[in-house]
C-alpha cells in the first residue's frame, strides 16, 4: 500500500490503536492482586451482624455468648464503634434543599433496612466470627416498614426519620417555556405513559471490601480497599476517625469490577478501619455474596409519570415528566442519593430540540438498601423516557422512528446550544451517529423482516435510542457542593536513569483498561517504546492528588493529565538533550527512547544516556543546567460542566408471543466519544455497558415483599445476564473530539448501560404493536411482557 | 457464608454408610454430589452435626444396563451420564433432559441419586423419573426396597426415603421401541430453574396417543395428572395446551419471584405443547 | 467427633498433605491454605463460575466442593494452567482480543475454556457461548471471551486438519 504516512504511522504512535493491555498476562496467569488476596500479621476478620428487619428499634444487645466462641477477639456494638467514629450526613450544598439525617457506621438504636450492621465481631478467621455472629442476641421491636416510594409521601404514610415532617428527602422542579400551551396548541398530537424501573444492584463479581491496618507507633492508617476513589475516602476516614489527613493512606490493587458501586462510604468498611485503629490490629472484612446484595448500593427505582407533545410536522414541541424515586432511608455518603434523579430531569430530551421542558424529581426514603450512583447514572431513566415516548408518538402519528429523530435531533453544525434541561452542550454528532447506525444495522433490511416475520405471526421488533452521556465532569458535579471529591487528577511521568519512563496517576484501574491507556498517551506523546513505560495507579501515598475513578473520567480528565506531563517531561528532557549536544531544543525530538534530529530523524543520544549523565554524572553538565526528569501535570474541565458524549444505539428482538421471552436477536452501537484512544478497549467496554443495560431491562430486579425481606439476595433470585442468552454486539464510532482538551477523548464507560434499555424498550414495543399493546415496565419479564398482551 | 462446624464420615460401604445415619438420626445429612446441600450449608440454612459422604460407598456406583432396564448407582454423576454411549439409544429422555440442568460444572458433580432424594421442585430428572415409571431402590436397616417413582416424591423437598434410609440406585426401563419421548422447558437464562418444564413419553404425539407426562418447576413435586394423560387422548398437541391450562386450575402451583402461579399454569400448557410439537 | 482431617492431593503436580477442618471448602483451602489465590471467591453458592478449576480433568465448583472431598484428587487451578502452558493459546487469545477487564472472573472463564478447547469443542459462537454460561462475567459482555475461546478452537481444527 502506498500514499501518505498516517498519524498512526509515526513511530511510537500509540493513542489510537488496538494496543493490548501490559497486565492482562499478569491476570491471566492467576496472579491478580484484589483485596481478599491480602492477609496480614495478626489480622482479624470482621463479620457484621445485621438487621433481620426492614425497620425496627435495638432494644438491647447481648454479646456474651459471641465473645466466649473460640477464636473470637471482640464484640462491639454500634453505639461502642460510635464512641470511635462520628456519623455523617450524605447532602450536598449545590442540591439546594436535601436533607438527610446523621448516619452511624453501624448502627446505634434504630436499623433502617434489612441489612443495615448492628454490631460486629472480630475472630481468627471469617468462619469462626460468622459462628460467633450467629450468637449475638439481639433484642429488637419492629417497627412499621416504608417500602413503596409513592406510598411513603402519603401524609399518613408512617416516618422513617423521626422530626422530618415527610419522608420526602428532595425535591427539584424545571420549568422552562410553557409546556400546557404548547401541548393544547392545535395539531399537537400528545402522548402519556407511566414508566417503572425496577431496582438493580452492581453485582461485582469480587465484593466490596477492606483490609485496614493502623500502626500505632507512627499513628498512620493504612486502607486497602477496592475501588475507585482513594483520596476520597483519605479524607473521610480523617473526618470521622479524627485523624490528620496525612495519616491515613489509601491503596487501591486490582478491582474486580466497581461500576460505581465501590465509590461510596460504606458503614462497614468505615467501622473496620475505626475497629483497627481500637484494637492495633489489621481489620479485613470482605462482603459475601449475600452481604452484596443487601448493602451494595442499589440503583434506579423510578416511577415517572411523562408527556411528550409533537406538532403537525412532527417537531417535539416538549416534554411533561414527574419522577419519584425511592433511595433508602438515607442520603449515601458524600455522593449523595439525589444525584441520579437530578441526573434524569438533566438529560431528559437533552439530544433533541424543544422549547418546552417541565419536570418534577422527588427522591424518597424508604426501609430499602441505600440506593446511589451506578453505571450510567439516571442515563437509563432519561433515555427510555425521552425516547420511549418519541417512538410512542411515531406509533401514535404513523412516523418512522429514524425519520422522527432526523427532524428532531440537534443539526451536527448547531454547537455549542443548550438543552432544554439547560445542559450545556458541545462537539456532538447526533445526525451522523444515526446515520451511521442506520446503514451498520441495515435499518431498512431489518425492517423488512420484520415485515415478513410478522406475516408469519412473528413477533420481532426495532428499537433505537439517541442518547448523551455526562463524562469528564467539572467541579459542578460534587466540589462546588462541598463534597471532598477531587474533580481534577494529575499525572506524573519519571525519566529513570535506564531510560524507561515511569508514570503515575490519581485515576485508578478498575479493569477497564485505565494503566494501559496512561501508558500509550504517555508513550506516544514522549516517545518511547510502550514496553518501556511502567504505570501506578491507586495509592494515596504515591500518586498526585486526584478524584479517582467515575462518571466515564478516566481517559479524559486522567489521560489529558499524562498527555500534559508527557509533554511537559518532553519538553524539559529536550531542554537537557539541547545543552548537552550543544544544539537547539526546538530542533530535537524524541522518538524510540533516542533523542533525534527532528528533521532528519538522525540519532542524537538515547535516553538511557542522557538520563544517567544526569543521574550519575553531573559534573559533565553546564554548571547552571538544574534538569528536571521528571513532571507532574494537573487537568480539570472548565468552561463546560460536563463533557457530554453522544451515541446511538439499536436492538432486534423477538417476544414469544406464547411465553413473553424476549430474545436479543441483534444490537448495534455508533459512539462519539471523541478521539478513541484505544478502539479494542472502549468497544469491549461498550459492550459491557449494553449487556449491563440489557440486564437491566430483561433481568435485574431487587424485589421485595411486604416486610421489606429483599427476595432477591443470592445469584440464583438476582438474574445477571450470563453469555448464552447474550448477542454479538456491532459497535462502530463516530468521532468529535472534545474542544475542551488537547487529546479530545471523552469517557465511554457508560454509554451503553445509558441507552441499552431504551433501544429494547422500544423494540418490545416495536414487536406488540400489531397487537395495540405495550409495556412501559422494565425490567421486561416474560409475566410481565405475557399481562402487556393481555395474554394472562 | 461460610458452613457452620460439622463432622464428617467417609464411610467405605453401604453398611457402615447406614449405620452412621442410624447413629446420628435427623443430625446426620448424606452428601452425594453436595451441589445443592453446599450452598445451603453456606447460607445458614441447612446446620447438619455430621455430613456422611457417600463417595466412597461401592454399592452406590455403577451403571449397567440389564435386558430391559438400566440401573443407575445413586452416586452416579451427571457428566457420567452424559458421556454414556448408550444413553441416547437406551434412556433418551434422559439424554433430552440433561443438558438443561445447570451447567457443565455443576454436572461435573451433581449426581443422579442427589437430585433425586433432594426433590427440588424445579428439578428434571424427578419428572423424567415419573414419565419413564423408574423404580427407586431404598436401603434401610431392614434391607432394601424398590419404590415406583410415582410414589416416591412426597412432597415439598419430601420423598419416601426414609430417615434413615439411603437411595442406592434408580431403576429405569429402556426406551419402548413403540414410544416416542418429548422434553421442552423454559427458563430465562440456560441452566437456569424452569418456570416450567415438561417430560413426556407417548406412542403418538400429534394427536397424542397414550401420553406420559409430568410437569416440573411448576408445583412442590413433578405434576402427573393420570385423568389429563387420559383427556387428552386423540388431541392435537394445540388442543393440548388449553386443556393442561384447564386441569390445573384449582391446584397448588408455586408462585415466587420469576413467575406467579397463573403465569406457570399457562406455561405448562405451552411447554407440553412444544414438546408435543418437537417430536 | 474431630472436626478436622488429613487430606492428600495433588496440586498443579504437586502431592499435597495438610490437616484442614472438615467444613473448609476447596476454594478456601487453596486459597488460605496453601497461597493459591488465583482461584476466585465470587458468590459461594455455585452461581458465579469465579471459583471453577479443574478437579480429576473436569471443572469444579470449588465454594460447593469441601477440601476433604478433594482427598486423592488431582486439583489444577489457574496458577498450574499456566505454569504448565496447557492454558498459553488461550491467554494469548484472551490478551489479543481483549477478553478480560477486570480479570477477576478469568480464572474460572480459563477453566471452563480450557476443557472447551481440550474436548475438541468447535468454534460455534452459540455452542461456546452454551458452554461458558455457567461463568458471569460483569465487564466485558462476554463477546470478546467467545471470540478469544472461538480463535484457539478454531485453529486447533485448522491443525487437526
Amino acid at each position: 500500500m502506498t500514499g501518505p504516512l498516517s498519524e498512526l504511522d509515526r513511530p511510537n504512535s500509540y493513542i489510537g490503536r488496538a494496543v493490548p493491555r501490559a497486565d492482562a498476562a499478569r491476570l491471566l496467569a492467576g496472579r491478580g492482586k484484589y483485596l481478599d488476596d491480602i492477609r496480614l500479621p495478626r489480622m482479624l476478620h470482621a463479620v457484621f451482624v445485621r438487621s433481620p428487619h426492614a425497620h425496627a428499634r435495638i432494644k438491647a444487645i447481648d454479646t456474651e455468648a459471641a465473645r466466649a466462641m473460640p477464636g473470637v477477639a471482640a464484640v462491639y456494638t454500634g453505639a461502642e464503634i460510635a464512641e470511635h467514629c462520628t456519623p455523617w450526613v450524605g447532602v450536598l450544598s449545590h442540591l439546594a434543599g436535601l436533607r438527610s439525617p446523621p448516619q452511624h457506621s453501624v448502627a446505634v438504636d434504630v436499623a433502617r433496612w434489612q441489612g443495615e450492621p448492628v454490631a460486629v465481631v472480630l475472630a481468627r478467621s471469617r468462619a469462626e466470627a460468622e459462628d460467633a455472629a450467629d450468637l449475638v442476641d439481639v433484642d429488637y421491636e419492629e417497627l412499621p416498614p416504608v417500602l413503596d416510594a409513592e406510598a411513603a409521601l402519603e401524609p399518613d404514610s408512617p416516618r422513617i426519620h423521626e422530626g422530618y415532617d415527610s419522608n420526602l428527602a428532595w425535591e427539584r422542579k424545571v420549568d422552562v417555556g410553557d409546556i400546557d400551551t404548547a401541548f393544547a396548541a392545535p395539531g399537537v398530537t400528545v402522548v402519556e405513559r407511566t414508566f417503572r424501573f425496577g431496582r438493580h444492584t452492581g453485582v461485582t463479581l469480587e465484593a466490596r471490601g477492606t483490609v485496614c491496618d493502623y500502626d500505632p507507633g507512627e499513628g498512620v492508617l493504612t486502607m486497602h480497599y477496592s475501588g475507585q476513589a482513594p483520596h476520597m475516602l483519605q479524607v473521610i476516614l480523617s473526618r470521622h476517625l479524627g485523624m490528620a489527613e496525612e495519616n491515613v493512606r489509601v491503596v487501591s490493587g486490582d478491582v474486580g469490577g466497581s461500576f460505581g458501586i465501590k465509590v461510596h462510604t460504606y458503614g462497614d468498611e468505615i467501622a473496620c478501619a475505626a475497629l483497627s485503629k481500637m484494637l492495633e490490629r489489621p481489620v479485613k472484612f470482605v462482603a459475601d455474596r449475600q452481604e452484596s446484595f443487601l448493602t451494595d448500593i442499589h440503583a434506579r427505582d423510578h416511577v415517572v409519570k411523562a408527556r411528550m407533545g409533537v406538532d403537525a410536522e412532527g417537531r417535539i414541541v416538549g416534554i411533561d415528566m414527574d419522577d419519584i424515586t425511592g433511595i433508602g432511608p438515607y442520603s449515601m455518603y458524600p455522593r449523595t442519593s439525589a444525584i441520579e434523579c437530578n441526573q434524569v430531569l438533566n438529560l431528559t430530551g437533552a439530544p433533541y430540540m424543544m422549547e418546552n421542558y417541565r419536570a418534577r424529581g422527588r427522591v424518597v426514603f424508604q426501609n430499602k438498601t441505600l440506593m446511589c450512583q451506578y453505571r450510567a447514572v439516571g442515563h437509563p431513566i432519561a433515555m427510555a423516557v425521552c425516547d420511549g415516548l418519541l417512538e410512542d408518538v411515531a406509533r401514535a402519528t404513523g412516523r418512522d422512528p429514524v425519520e422522527l429523530r432526523r427532524l428532531n435531533l440537534m443539526p451536527d453544525d448547531g454547537y455549542p446550544r443548550a438543552s432544554a434541561s439547560g445542559m450545556k452542550l458541545a462537539d456532538l454528532s447526533h445526525q451522523k451517529t444515526l446515520e451511521k447506525l442506520v446503514e451498520l444495522m441495515d435499518y431498512d433490511a431489518l425492517r423488512r423482516d420484520q415485515e415478513e416475520a410478522r406475516a408469519r405471526g412473528v413477533l420481532r421488533g426495532i428499537g433505537l435510542c439517541s442518547m448523551v452521556e455526562v463524562t469528564n465532569p467539572s467541579p459542578a458535579f460534587y466540589g462546588i457542593g462541598g463534597a471532598p471529591i477531587a474533580s481534577q487528577d494529575g499525572a506524573t511521568c519519571r525519566l529513570d536513569a535506564g531510560g524507561a519512563l515511569h508514570v503515575s496517576s490519581s485515576v485508578t484501574e478498575q479493569g477497564q483498561g485505565t494503566n494501559a491507556i496512561l501508558a500509550q498517551i504517555a508513550a506516544d506523546r514522549f516517545g518511547v517504546p510502550i514496553e518501556r513505560v511502567k504505570v501506578t495507579t491507586g495509592d494515596t501515598a504515591t500518586v498526585p492528588y486526584g478524584g479517582g475513578t467515575w462518571a466515564s473520567r478516566g481517559a479524559g480528565i486522567g489521560g489529558e493529565a499524562m498527555l500534559l506531563a508527557a509533554d511537559a517531561l518532553k519538553h524539559q528532557v529536550l531542554e537537557v538533550a539541547a545543552a548537552l549536544l550543544q544544539a537547539e531544543a526546538g530542533v530535537l525530538d524524541i522518538r524510540n527512547g533516542t533523542v533525534v534530529d527532528a528533521t532528519t530523524g538522525a540519532e542524537r543520544i538515547a535516553l538511557s544516556d542522557l538520563a544517567r549523565t544526569v543521574y550519575y554524572r553531573g559534573n559533565e553538565l553546564p554548571p547552571d543546567l538544574k534538569p528536571e526528569l521528571i513532571a507532574t501535570r494537573h487537568y480539570r474541565v472548565t468552561d463546560f460542566p460536563f463533557v457530554f458524549t453522544n451515541g446511538a444505539m439499536a436492538t432486534h428482538v423477538e417476544v414469544d408471543a406464547e411465553t413473553g421471552f424476549v430474545k436479543v436477536l441483534g444490537f448495534w452501537v455508533v459512539e462519539d466519544c471523541g478521539t478513541v484512544i484505544n478502539p479494542m478497549l472502549v468497544d469491549e467496554q461498550v459492550r459491557g455497558g449494553v449487556v449491563q443495560g440489557i440486564g437491566g431491562a430483561l433481568y435485574e430486579e431487587c424485589l421485595y415483599d411486604e416486610e421489606g425481606q429483599l427476595l432477591t439476595a443470592t445469584m440464583a433470585d438476582y438474574l445477571v445476564p450470563m453469555a448464552a442468552e447474550m448477542p454479538d454486539i456491532e459497535v462502530a464510532h463516530v468521532e468529535t473530539p472534545t474542544s475542551t482538551s488537547v487529546l479530545g477523548a471523552k469517557g465511554a464507560g457508560e454509554a451503553g448501560t445509558g441507552g441499552a434499555p431504551a433501544a429494547l424498550l422500544n423494540a418490545v414495543n416495536d414487536a406488540l404493536a400489531p397487537l395495540g399493546a405495550s409495556i412501559w415496565q422494565q425490567p421486561m419479564t416474560p409475566e410481565r411482557v405475557l399481562r402487556a398482551m393481555g395474554r394472562l | 457464608m461460610k458452613a457452620p462446624d460439622f463432622a464428617y464420615a467417609r464411610p467405605a460401604d453401604l453398611g457402615a454408610a447406614l449405620a452412621l445415619l442410624a447413629e446420628h438420626g435427623t443430625e446426620a445429612q448424606p452428601l452425594a454430589g453436595g451441589q445443592s446441600l453446599m450452598p445451603m450449608m453456606n447460607f445458614r440454612l441447612a446446620a447438619p452435626e455430621i455430613l456422611i459422604d457417600l463417595s466412597d460407598v461401592a454399592e452406590l456406583r455403577g451403571l449397567e444396563r440389564t435386558r430391559d432396564t438400566v440401573r443407575i448407582g445413586a452416586m452416579t454423576r451427571y457428566r457420567d451420564l452424559e458421556d454414556w454411549p448408550d444413553l441416547g439409544g437406551t434412556l433418551p429422555l434422559v439424554a433430552m433432559a440433561l443438558p438443561h440442568i445447570a451447567h457443565d460444572a455443576i454436572r461435573n458433580r451433581g449426581t443422579i441419586g442427589g437430585s433425586i432424594a433432594l426433590c427440588d421442585p424445579a428439578a428434571e430428572l424427578p419428572a423424567v423419573m415419573r414419565v419413564l415409571a423408574a423404580e427407586i431402590e431404598v436401603a434401610g436397616a431392614e434391607g432394601s426396597r424398590r419404590v415406583a417413582a410415582d410414589d416416591f416424591f412426597t412432597g415439598f423437598y419430601e420423598t419416601a426415603c426414609g430417615e434413615e434410609e439411603l437411595i442406592v440406585a434408580i431403576h429405569v426401563p429402556v426406551a419402548e421401541a413403540d414410544r416416542v419421548y418429548g422434553f421442552h422447558e423454559l427458563a430465562q437464562r440456560h441452566g437456569d430453574y424452569a418456570m416450567a418444564g415438561v417430560a413426556l413419553s407417548a406412542l403418538s404425539p400429534n394427536p397424542i396417543r397414550s401420553l406420559r407426562a409430568a410437569f416440573f418447576g411448576i408445583a412442590a413435586t413433578p405434576v402427573r395428572l393420570p385423568d389429563l394423560e387420559a383427556a387428552l387422548e386423540g388431541l392435537t398437541a394445540c388442543e393440548a395446551q388449553a386443556a393442561v391450562t384447564a386441569a390445573l386450575e384449582g391446584l397448588d402451583l408455586l408462585a415466587d419471584t420469576k413467575a406467579s402461579a397463573d403465569m406457570r399454569r399457562h406455561l405448562s400448557g405451552v411447554v407440553l405443547k412444544r414438546a408435543l410439537e418437537a417430536m | 467427633m474431630d472436626k478436622t482431617r488429613e487430606i492428600t492431593l495433588t496440586v498443579n503436580g504437586e502431592s499435597v498433605t495438610a490437616r484442614v477442618p472438615v467444613r473448609m471448602n476447596l476454594v478456601d483451602f487453596l486459597r488460605n491454605e496453601l497461597e493459591l489465590t488465583g482461584s476466585h471467591v465470587g458468590c459461594e453458592h455455585g452461581v458465579c463460575g469465579a471459583c471453577t478449576l479443574l478437579m480429576d480433568g473436569r471443572t469444579t465448583r470449588a465454594c460447593l466442593t469441601l477440601a476433604v472431598q478433594a482427598d486423592g484428587a488431582e486439583v489444577v487451578t489457574v496458577e498450574g494452567l499456566a505454569a504448565s502452558g496447557r492454558s498459553a493459546a488461550l491467554a494469548r487469545a484472551f490478551t489479543e482480543r481483549n477478553a478480560l477487564q477486570c480479570g477477576f472472573c478469568t480464572p474460572g472463564m480459563l477453566a471452563s475454556a480450557v476443557t472447551w478447547v481440550e474436548g475438541g469443542g468447535s468454534a460455534e459462537r452459540d455452542a461456546i457461548r452454551a458452554h461458558i454460561s455457567g461463568n458471569y462475567c460483569r465487564c466485558t459482555g462476554y463477546q470478546s471471551i467467545v471470540d478469544a475461546i472461538a480463535d484457539v478452537a478454531g485453529s486447533k481444527a485448522e491443525d487437526a486438519a
